[in-house]
């Protein structure tokens, strides 16, 4: 039996409310939210934490294979999987692939994964632009999410892949230039005439592959950036009202390459034993995917339920929206901007700067970060084991807000954070109001991107309070 | 380990400040000049009678020749040093320990900082070495903004009662720097002022944090059985300690930033060298590292001139004003001179140089010199955690 071992949905802290828009930009807005990413995220770094998630519950199994797909890769050429890989601490024996450019990409990814032999841990991720008052800026939002999928034998399976089937034309709906941050779209009435039929021939194909009727299926999930031809699609499913899954449309926004995967992993979070989950998407074709959920899934639990993660947002001001997207730019902090970081520097740090890996002397149990060779106590050398502290949680000792320091988004709020079981560091936090911090509150760490210089992105840790 | 130190064998004999300002009208080389010809002078010497130079530049210059080839110095050997914002102190180290060993007669420590060129506010790094940009990049008054709660919250002192402490010590140092003609802030500010200010990191506004300056200052330093040659009034030196942090307080989660373990050890280590038992009641006057408000409350426990978690009572109290028990900063401090960081360790000697001697001028002199014939000047570089700390002792008086 293969199938999807573990899912992992992440959506970022800021919401816009799509009702200030339109007082700015004239036009545009609607009712209900989108996610917003932070200054300090991407692509990548969503992705490191939807994936963070997923491995945090798969038990024991661990990915063959890290496939990556977005619509804004943060780099082009180099791989971005790499980052990711990195950030999990994967092994290089590993293989990491990107697969990007286009919204279909991560459902391809899925699906390769679904027929490969190895265990395959599939990250989407998509940061959402548009230009003020745009369709986009309003119905998108930003997410991720991270499915390993694998064989019993590589842990245990909580929704089996049943079969699917896919079609494919080529047509214009939406398009992009590379080095646009926007997308542009034709006349809604054209996409929604070819999207229809193309999901109707493959629904039907996928119905008699599987062997299921469509009154048989307990949730049925439509992804699509077309949402008049989702809507036109789902009518004609032939399934139960109560069947149609949340689209995430007033809350989260759709979510380019990541919505597939981020509704399936919240179909997961509620799903029953036996439920037959199918995954519709539209994008340049249309892709059914059919799982059925297994016995495991009753004792299966999110590391962190989306629906949490969604209720626990706060409110971004449009304004500092639109200057975190770089659509307003604001006077920066006279401070010099940071230097690009060194290639060959990270290189030798990379467990550290990318796997957030310290050291513990053996003799005296003292915890280094950054990682030492020589002991702050006892001054032993060269007697240190590693220490994973992605994933430990820690207290803020005393914090400081930092006005002048240049920063994508000042102030800097910073703090000196003291670890579970020893080890301290000097950190900067981020998803947070300064005012609602004091002494004594638990953060936990997050993988950001710190500053981007010479094109080089400086991801590191940052810490953020530990929330539902 | 043994730190012998070089007590009464080495005598400063000149010395040189420049005002601290905006200097837009004189560079590096200029500032070298003007303090080094007034140092000359002073000692009644001219540069080919001095031995061997050091030079403390933080970010104004590389190698010796940043002083060769202003002051056409042939054949010399300048030494160019650097230890963070003592790196003035460490250009006095330099000298004073290649006369004490015999190697020179005479040498000049020289520290300069031309910072108003960079066009932002506030000191920007200096060293551009390569990272893999894990490390922070906040400023010094964020760094030291941690201080203030966590003392409070250590002693029982409130917000608003720390508050006042630090308007105190803000208050006390531009009252200091108002009259002082070579000081770059010349105003006295109210406490209501202060604790007014726009805030620029954690609870510290901008009257919190010593601003910047361009400076340089120079000193003369021989054999001690030299000196009356030079001058009748000279100042000994009685201490130089110097630690460089571990870096251990942002590792360590028992070090709770209500003080600096760095300054602590120097503190001892030269009250040993002078054989200082009692600082408060022997030392006539302290130029301390006010970098920020918070930081000289801490010092002044470091150093041992009030006991722990007592500091902020003795600066309500004016213990360390002007004409207090133990007037500290009585020339400004960093709050009312700016810091040129390679000039700032030689511009507080330069303050004993005056005050032991009784050359502040009326305005100014403090009388703890007159029964009391010790001085301390302090610095430190870096931020609470990793720091590098210097402490000198000058007197005017030989040991028996």
């Amino acid at each position: 039996m293969r199938g999807i071992i573990s899912a992992g949905g992440y959506v970022p802290y800021r919401r816009l409310d799509r009702s200030e828009i339109a007082a700015v930009a004239g036009s545009g807005g609607g009712r209900g939210t989108r996610t917003v990413a932070s200054y300090d995220e991407d692509t990548t770094t969503m992705g490191v934490e939807a994936a963070r998630f997923a491995l945090r519950g798969a038990g024991s199994a661990r990915p063959d294979l890290l496939l990556f797909s977005t619509v804004a890769p943060g780099y082009l050429d180099k791989t971005n999987a790499t980052t990711i890989h990195a950030a999990l601490r994967l092994d290089e024996d590993v293989t990491a692939f990107d697969l990007n450019g286009s919204v279909r990409s991560a459902v391809g990814a899925l699906q390769l994964a679904l027929q490969a032999k190895q265990p395959a841990l599939v990250v989407s991720a998509d940061l959402r632009t548009g230009l003020p008052g745009s369709a986009d800026e309003a119905g998108n939002g930003d997410a991720a999410a991270a499915l390993l999928v694998g064989d019993d034998s590589n842990g245990t399976v909580i929704a089996e892949y049943l079969g699917g089937a896919s079609t494919t034309e080529e047509f214009l709906d939406r398009w992009r230039t590379p080095g646009d941050t926007r997308s542009k779209v034709w006349e809604e009435r054209f996409g929604e005439t070819k999207y229809v039929p193309l999901g109707e021939h493959a629904w039907k194909r996928a119905l008699d592959a599987v062997g299921v009727a469509a009154a048989d299926v307990s949730r049925v999930i439509v992804a699509s950036s077309h949402a008049r031809a989702a809507r036109s699609l789902t009518g004609r499913l032939g399934v139960a009202k109560e069947a149609l899954a949340n689209d995430l449309s007033a809350t989260v926004g759709f979510t380019g390459a990541a919505h597939p995967a981020l509704l399936l992993t919240a179909a997961l979070e509620t799903a029953s034993p036996g439920d037959v989950v199918a995954l519709v998407t539209l994008a340049d074709g249309a892709d059914v995917l059919f799982f059925r959920a297994t016995d495991a899934i009753s004792s299966y639990r999110s590391v962190r339920p989306l629906a949490g993660q969604i209720d626990n947002g706060a409110p971004i001001a449009y304004g500092k929206f639109l200057t975190w997207r770089g659509m307003l730019p604001t006077e920066p902090p006279r401070r010099p901007e940071p230097d690009r970081i060194s290639a060959s520097v990270t290189g030798r740090t990379e467990d550290y700067k990318y796997g957030f890996v310290g050291s513990r002397d053996q003799a005296s149990g003292a915890l280094h970060l950054p990682p030492a060779r020589v002991s702050r106590v006892g001054g032993a050398q060269d007697d240190m084991e590693p220490v994973p502290m992605s994933d430990v949680q820690g207290t803020i000792s005393t914090i400081t807000i930092d006005r002048i320091a240049y920063s994508q988004s000042p102030p800097i709020v910073f703090a000196i954070v003291d670890f579970e079981d020893g080890g301290r560091l000097p950190v900067e936090l981020t998803d947070v109001d300064a005012s609602q911090l004091k002494m004594g509150d638990r953060v936990e760490m997050t993988f950001r991107r710190l500053f981007t210089a010479d094109g080089i992105h400086n991801y590191f840790w940052k810490a953020r309070p530990v929330r539902g | 380990m043994s730190s012998h130190g070089i007590k009464d064998r080495v005598a400063i004999v000149g010395m040189g400040c420049t005002p601290f300002g905006e200097h837009w009208d004189k560079g590096t080389d200029d500032l070298l000049i003007d303090a080094s010809t007034e140092a000359l002078a002073s000692a009644g010497i001219a540069k080919e009678d001095v031995d061997a130079f050091w030079l403390g530049t933080a970010m104004s210059g590389m190698s010796g020749m940043a002083l060769a080839r202003p002051l056409q110095l042939v054949g010399k050997p300048v030494t160019r040093v650097e230890n963070f914002c003592a790196t003035g102190a460490e250009a006095l180290r330099g000298a004073a320990y290649a006369v004490a060993s015999g190697a020179y007669d005479v040498a000049m420590a020289i520290g300069v900082e031309k910072v108003k060129d960079s066009g932002y506010q506030g000191l920007v790094g200096a060293a551009k070495t390569p990272t893999d940009g894990t490390t922070r990049t906040l400023t010094a008054a964020a760094m030291f903004a941690m201080c203030a709660p966590a003392y409070g919250k250590k002693y029982g002192v409130t917000d608003d009662e720390m508050r006042q402490v630090l308007a105190h010590i803000a208050q006390k140092n531009h009252y200091n720097g108002a009259r002082n003609p070579r000081a770059q802030f010349r105003k006295e500010v109210s406490v209501e002022t202060i604790c007014n200010a726009p805030l620029m990191a954690g609870g510290l506004g901008v009257y919190d944090c010593s601003g910047v300056a361009d400076g340089s200052a120079a000193l003369i330093v021989v054999r001690a059985e030299d000196a009356h040659r030079y001058t009748d009034t000279p100042l000994y030196v009685k201490a130089l300690s110097f630690v460089a942090g571990n870096c251990s307080g942002n590792a360590d989660p028992d070090y709770d930033y209500t003080w600096f373990p760095e300054i602590h050890m120097s503190a001892q280590d030269a009250y040993k060298q002078a054989g200082v038992t009692d600082p408060r009641s022997q030392i006539a006057m302290a130029e301390v590292h006010d970098c920020f408000t918070p930081a000289e409350l801490l010092i002044m426990e470091d150093l041992g001139f009030a006991e722990r978690g007592t500091a902020w009572k003795e600066e309500l109290a004016g213990t360390f004003d002007l004409h207090g028990e133990l007037p500290v900063n009585p020339d400004g401090g960093l709050k009312s001179f700016g810091h040129p960081v390679g000039a700032s360790g030689l511009r507080m000697v330069f303050e004993a140089w005056l005050q032991m001697r009784g050359e502040a001028g009326p305005d100014r002199q403090i009388d703890t010199v007159n029964d009391r014939k010790l001085a301390l000047t302090h610095n430190l570089g870096g931020y609470p955690g990793e720091m590098v700390s210097f402490i000198s002792i000058t007197g005017t008086e030989l040991d028996a």
